[in-house]
């Protein structure tokens, strides 16, 4: 959509250094400055995961205390007790599986139709587009009951099943749209040469394009993961039992009616332990982020 | 540019002879239309009907069935089924007799512009500075994206946490220098004020992230060139920087604001919509008619298609104002 604009002068294959500032002409004075602005907002970013980290590890009566304390009578014990009196591991391998299964299936789709959207002149290609863009508009509130019904139908309620179809819909148009651009930028001489070389379409899709668009395609993987991964509202409406239930739901039942305080001490390490795999994939699609998310998101 | 490679536009005409040119752009898009088809499109038309009838829980279905106390299920007919009511959900839902409608309107205006605004500002901010060369930038990018690596449910719950009242650091920094514990959800200034911090937390590292791919496209011969005509800092950042980054801000702020218009888990998990619903924003109001109380279906999904009607007007509204400015977009 926006894709006369920016492209014209962008080569995103390394564009890490093509606009930064140099080093030298910064006054000592600015320097300072820079870099206490930087540290400070870090710390804003860190602070509250670090926060739970270090809380997990206190016993219960001190995380609710009103009192400051960074470590305090370090224990395992919240940990002990929420994997071995919760269901917490249940949940987790649920979400996993949801989230596993909505990334590959999201990625799939994504990238065939990214791609379809970015080589090919075809009837119906700028309304699809349009439609991608559209589709972020629709709030959760109006799909989910007739989601809802239509999964009831289809004996779905209750699954796994249920919440990757889900996902699918919510990630797949943002992703589609994100790779379109970021195959915008692979150059299509080498789709060409694919050609030349005797590659069929799709031997062109899969063997140079593909692994030409790992930066883009680990971005999409990364969103479609964490938007699994973290999604709440299908997952309240869709699941019923506990043993179904995903994290992000399963972690709501920690949070007993008002009056009473919620249970903190299962709380923070759960936090944590969900916090690591998403790490993970964030670890590896980081060093990608900017380029994967300019050429695509920005772009469309 | 890239994207003319394929098929010449087609001379004959013919179904057939599009097919034969087209069937493999085809191929690769069929399964998402298909999921958009079924999963969007049809639960959109469906959605707008249920808005245009008086389904609840209670009246859904032809038959109505139970678990019984053995495992099994009992079904009975249903003795009042839903039935199309016309425009009378939207009467109820505007006019306030039904739900909090225009209040909750407010606070998504609110939730809504504060945060877009203070994301893209704050995003801004940031990318410029990691745009300049500095020891240990690429330590400090990783830090500031990890925000966006967290699952948002958790951050609501660390944030929550923060917020605490009894046990919560920020009560407790400010009780070291004397200020008595804030019941954070207890008023509602205070409880909108804290679910937009989290949000603002929670959405900077994308507009960052995306401001600095977009800073990172302006070619440096036209800061090189600016300053040779010598323009002081400040008119590089107005007259090369904001407009190199046009295209990038249209595009998130859109994006941002669709988005944060329609965030569901903070407020739902966070303040809850308290105190006493005063926080509520569309999205989490619709999500209590639907499934809390007697499930009100039909209201919800007025609720989801005023939201959508909202959205759209607004985006229509956006292009046509960047169109205005002369942006081909």
């Amino acid at each position: 959509m926006a894709q006369t604009t920016i492209q014209d002068f962008v080569e995103p294959t390394l564009p890490v250094s093509v606009a930064t500032r140099p080093e030298k002409s910064r006054p000592r004075g600015n320097s300072i400055l820079l870099h206490a602005t930087v540290i400070f907002a870090s710390v804003i970013a860190v602070f509250p995961l670090v926060w739970i980290l270090l809380s997990s590890f206190k016993p219960k009566e001190w995380i609710q205390s009103s009192q400051i304390t960074l470590i305090k009578e370090p224990t395992l014990a919240n940990y002990q007790a929420l994997l071995n009196n919760t269901d917490f591991l249940v949940w987790f391998r649920n979400s996993a599986v949801v989230a596993l299964f909505t990334m590959v299936f999201g990625i799939a789709m994504s990238a065939s139709a990214g791609y379809a959207i970015s080589r090919f002149r075809f009837p119906g290609k700028r309304p699809l587009m349009w439609t991608f863009l559209i589709t972020q508009m629709f709030p959760v509130a109006i799909l989910i009951v007739p989601i809802y019904t239509i999964m009831a139908a289809l004996g779905l309620i209750n699954t796994p099943a249920s919440l990757v179809i889900a996902y699918c819909t919510v990630a797949v148009p943002f992703c589609t749209w994100m790779l379109k651009g970021y195959f915008d930028t692979i150059p299509v001489e080498i789709d060409e040469a694919g050609r030349v070389d005797g590659l069929g379409p799709y031997g062109t899709f899969w063997r140079l394009i593909l692994p030409l668009a790992r930066p883009g395609l680990a971005v999409t993987a990364f969103y479609t993961f964490l938007t699994a991964w973290g999604e709440v509202a299908y997952a309240s409406a869709f699941l019923n039992t506990n043993d179904k239930f995903t994290l992000a739901y399963g972690l709501q039942t920690f949070v007993p009616k008002d009056p009473t305080l919620p249970l903190w001490e299962l709380l923070t390490p759960a936090a944590v332990l969900i916090t690591i795999p998403s790490g993970i994939v964030f670890f590896f699609a980081q060093k990608h982020l900017v380029a994967g998310l300019t050429a695509g998101g920005t772009k469309g | 540019m890239t994207t003319a490679i394929a098929a010449a536009p087609s001379r004959k005409s013919g179904i057939r002879r599009a097919f034969d040119q087209h069937w493999y752009a085809w191929a690769m898009v069929a399964p998402v239309v298909i999921v958009l088809a079924v999963l969007v499109f049809y639960p959109l038309v469906n959605g707008i009907w249920l808005s245009l009838t008086n389904t609840t829980e209670a009246n859904q279905a032809a038959e109505i069935c139970r678990k019984s106390l053995g495992g099994g299920t009992i079904c009975t007919p249903n003795a009042d089924p839903a039935r199309f009511v016309g425009l009378g959900n939207y009467a109820d839902l505007l006019s306030g007799r039904i739900g909090k409608f225009w209040p909750q309107l407010e606070i998504t205006l609110i939730w809504t512009v504060t945060c877009v605004f203070l994301h893209y500002t704050l995003g801004l901010a940031l990318a410029l500075l990691l745009n300049r060369e500095f020891k240990g930038r690429a330590a400090y990018r990783i830090l500031l994206i990890l925000p966006w690596a967290v699952p948002a449910f958790v951050s609501a719950f660390a944030w929550k946490f923060i917020f605490a009242r009894d046990s919560g650091i920020l009560n407790a920094t400010l009780g070291v220098v004397g200020i008595d514990p804030i019941d954070w959800f207890a008023n509602t200034a205070t409880s909108l004020m804290a679910v937009i911090v989290v949000n603002v937390w929670l959405g900077v590292p994308f507009m960052m992230v995306a401001v600095l791919g977009g800073l990172q496209s302006i070619p440096a011969e036209l800061y090189e060139a600016s300053a040779m005509d010598g323009a002081s800092p400040w008119q590089q950042f107005t007259n090369v920087t904001l407009p190199g980054l046009r295209p990038v801000s249209a595009t998130v702020i859109l994006l941002g604001t669709i988005w944060t218009f329609n965030m569901f888990p903070i407020i739902f998990l966070v303040s809850k919509g308290g105190p006493a619903g005063s926080t509520e924003i569309l999205v989490t109001g619709a999500f209590k008619a639907a499934f809390e109380g007697i499930r009100n279906y039909s209201l919800a999904a007025t609720y989801g298609v005023v939201i959508l009607s909202i959205l759209v007007v607004y985006s229509v509204g956006y292009r046509f104002f960047l169109r205005k400015q002369g942006e081909v977009w």
